[in-house]
């Protein structure tokens, strides 16, 4: 058992870490980071775009890819560095439906398509969005009720999606379709790609509670995908979706954001006085802090244990699923405390010149809300680890 | 990065967890726990016999100079039997204290009898002022001629009762600072003016109270510097910690399985209990609150072992282990339901080694304390 990074990772490391500290500077104001900032406004969209670009030229969006589809071959441990560096310095530099799309591509789709699609993803060419849940289809995705029906060359698409996070900005959907009404809920399922600007499709907003733009709705009337554009086999759309969960889910990045957060927070107890006092001298607020410090630190080693497992077993289950479900409880933790310590400070949104910590805790206090339910509820992981890690019986 | 075992430690772990199932009943475990000695002495020498009384003791002294990574997979093996004996007391605290700050004679006098089982210790380092802190250490040692008199109370201490020597640590002058003036010496407890009271505790894990009543103890037996034992000790405590972090997160492992197991079994309502999404939740949380610890101490014993920096990570551990001990066992109790407050089941044994675990070298406030501090408030 070893713990230390190769010279080569540490050499990596560095590369990473020099390139984001520098695109960290040319952030837009207000910005803070994380996956749903950069669908907000204008200004913010264009920030990852050019990041995105610079990121695709250094070959960075295809890090776990073979080298014949333009990637770079990297292991999950120095994928969860990337991660790691990119977050840390706040940097929009990961594209976790990329992510999603590539993960079940590469392992399902026809050498064809991968060579239509998988290059083009590389150089940052193709934004998509989730076309997966719907408004009955949640948790329980495989239920869905949106159908594709075969006509000619191309498949005819039906129905409602819902949480299509940046369809606004995106110009590509992935979808998860019914093509057997007959068969079991998750055999009768495919998996498309469409571009967006095709007749059929209706993206609407669906506005988040402090008001932004991140998730939409979208309606398929007679949308018309062409088969080239089915990923995998027909009927077969629910193993490319689980293989999609087959890209580095460490933590290591989320881990990487909370510790950046963590010492403005702390920064901010030591440099602020209240009553004479600094709330960093307040024994309960001390308490409070360490205590988010542990858990940030748990989840730091667990997150290399996860990126362990991954390389050792890529569809390992618990302990991804761990990181997923404890790490987004402690962002929810770390930014509902954090938005207690700033006191009545806390609640004043960005802008204000009172603002503490230019409103971060009042976004993110809210803005964190999703990531326990989004890409699987914390409940969902917990039923992994109980299933299929602990082997408990499920209720028939 | 390589976070797999080595087949080496992977041996380790394996011998120690067949060891333990095949000659340490838990019926036996609960013997011991009120039995006056503490421990089998038979038991103990089949430990000695697979040279794990002198794990880390360094080779020329007749030890298999294994690390303290290989010590934290044995312990984690040993918290999962729930074993009662010196070990602790005599190979993770006393022995490489002898190792580190020891003369060569004391070195090759006592560390090969200790690798081959003969000699059994206590560290007798806490006192009423029931901390670990040096400011806690209140006993004297006068020097006199060619000896020092020791005078205080030790209270606390592990073995003391059994031990063939205890390792005193005393103040020897009062300086500036509480960390100066601290020194360490090696005891007869047969030695005129020791009277030796065991205390019943929670875990009956065999703790003790020694008064030193003018108790003539020779110059010679000082280990270390005169006045400088604090570092000696600090170091030790470093261990300490991540090593009983280890010994619990071994019990907290044998408390996720165990309920795992029953649930698996027990039906209620026509159904194993485990096929309901509560006690399945529950024991989710059981597990990463464990898996975590586990990586959290493993990463602690190796950096300690690496030289890294430990300041933050040691007593996070701490604090993250005793929760989840604590937790783990309550939720074990919970899931067992009403036989396993009773003392016909084996949870017990663990839910109340959690509670004392969680307060030796550092219990949670503590643990926090050191990490604000490392926070720098």
């Amino acid at each position: 058992m070893d713990f230390r990074l190769t010279p080569e990772q540490e050499k990596l490391k560095a590369e990473f870490d020099a390139h984001f500290k520098e695109e960290e500077k040319r952030a837009p104001k207000g910005w803070f980071g994380g996956f749903e900032t950069r669908f907000e406004t204008d200004e913010n969209w264009a920030y990852y775009r050019s990041v995105i670009d610079k990121v695709a030229e250094k070959g960075w969006l295809s890090l776990p890819w073979p080298k014949q589809y333009g990637g770079q071959e990297l292991g999950y441990l120095e994928q969860a560095l990337f991660s790691q560096s990119a977050e840390y310095h706040r940097v929009p530099a990961i594209d976790v439906h990329l992510s999603i799309v590539s993960a079940g591509m590469l392992e399902y789709a026809s050498d064809e398509m991968k060579q239509e699609w998988l290059p083009r993803m590389a150089r940052g060419e193709i934004d998509f969005a989730q076309c997966w849940s719907e408004p009955d289809a949640g948790s329980d995705l495989a239920s869905l009720t949106t159908r594709a029906v075969e006509d000619g060359d191309d498949y005819v698409i039906n129905g409602q999606k819902v949480w299509t996070t940046g369809a606004h900005r995106a110009n590509h959907l992935f979808i998860l379709a019914r093509t057997d009404t007959g068969a079991k809920p998750n055999k009768g399922l495919t998996y498309f790609l469409t571009e967006i600007d095709k007749p059929g499709i209706t993206i609407r907003p669906v506005y988040f509670m402090n008001g932004g733009h991140v998730c939409n709705e979208t309606f398929f009337d007679d949308l018309r995908v062409p088969k080239k554009n089915i990923v995998g086999e027909v009927n077969q759309g629910w193993k490319v979706t689980m293989s999609g969960a087959n890209f580095e889910r460490s933590g290591a990045g989320g881990v990487a954001a909370m510790q950046r957060d963590m010492e403005e927070l702390v920064d901010f107890c030591k440099h602020t006085y209240r009553r004479g006092q600094a709330l960093g001298k307040d024994p309960v607020i001390r308490y409070k802090l360490a205590d988010l410090a542990v858990k940030i630190e748990a989840m730091r080693q667990w997150a290399y244990c996860c990126a362990w497992q991954q390389t050792i077993n890529p569809m390992s289950y618990m302990e991804p699923s761990a990181s997923k479900y404890y790490m987004t409880e402690l962002m929810v933790e770390l930014s509902n405390t954090g938005l207690e310590i700033m006191g009545l400070y806390g609640t004043l949104k960005q802008g204000s010149k009172w603002a503490a910590l230019k409103g971060k805790f009042e976004e993110q206090s809210q803005i964190t809300l999703g990531f326990t339910i989004a890409g699987g509820t914390s409940e969902t992981q917990k039923n992994i680890i109980a299933w299929y890690g602990l082997w408990l019986p499920r209720m028939k | 990065m390589n976070l797999d075992l080595t087949e080496e430690q992977q041996l380790l772990k394996n011998s120690a967890r067949d060891f333990f199932e095949r000659e340490l009943p838990k019926e036996t475990v609960k013997e011991l726990e009120t039995d006056p000695l503490g421990y089998s002495p038979e038991l103990w020498k089949k430990m000695a016999e697979l040279g794990w009384c002198g794990l880390t003791i360094p080779e020329q002294y007749g030890g298999a100079e294994f690390g303290l990574l290989e010590l934290v997979m044995l312990l984690d093996e040993m918290g999962r039997a729930s074993l009662p004996s010196p070990y602790f007391s005599t190979t993770v605290l006393c022995a490489p204290l002898i190792t580190n700050a020891g003369s060569e004679e004391q070195k090759s006098e006592l560390l090969p009898k200790i690798a081959s089982g003969e000699l059994i210790f206590a560290l007798a380092l806490t006192e009423p002022t029931a901390t670990y802190e040096p400011d806690g250490i209140e006993t004297t040692a006068t020097f006199d001629k060619d000896s020092y008199i020791l005078n205080g109370t030790k209270l606390f201490i592990h073995d003391a009762h059994c031990a063939d020597y205890i390792i005193c640590v005393a103040r020897t002058q009062v300086w500036a600072t509480p960390e100066e003036g601290i020194s360490i010496f090696l005891i007869d407890p047969k030695s005129p003016g020791i009277t030796i009271t065991p205390l019943q505790t929670m875990a009956n894990d065999h703790q003790n109270e020694i008064v030193f009543d003018n108790v003539k103890v020779p110059a010679a037996n000082l280990i270390g510097e005169i006045d400088q034992g604090w570092p000696v000790i600090k170091r030790i405590l470093d261990h300490a910690i991540v090593a009983k972090c280890a010994e619990m997160i071994g019990g907290c492992d044998w408390a996720v399985d165990a309920s795992v197991e029953y649930a698996k079994e027990r039906v209620q309502y026509g159904h194993p209990i485990g096929a309901y999404g509560s006690i399945q939740h529950y024991l989710a949380d059981m597990w990463i609150e464990c898996s975590m610890g586990r990586r959290m101490t493993y990463y602690s014993a190796w950096a300690l072992q690496e030289g890294e920096p430990t300041d933050m990570v040691i007593p996070a551990t701490k604090r993250w282990v005793n929760e989840a001990y604590k937790h783990c066992t309550r939720m074990g109790v919970q899931i067992h339901g009403g036989i396993a407050t009773t003392m016909d089941h084996d949870m017990g044994i663990y839910y109340r080694r959690a509670r004392q675990g969680a307060l030796l070298f550092g219990d949670t406030q503590a643990s926090l304390q050191k990490v604000a501090m490392q926070l720098g408030l």
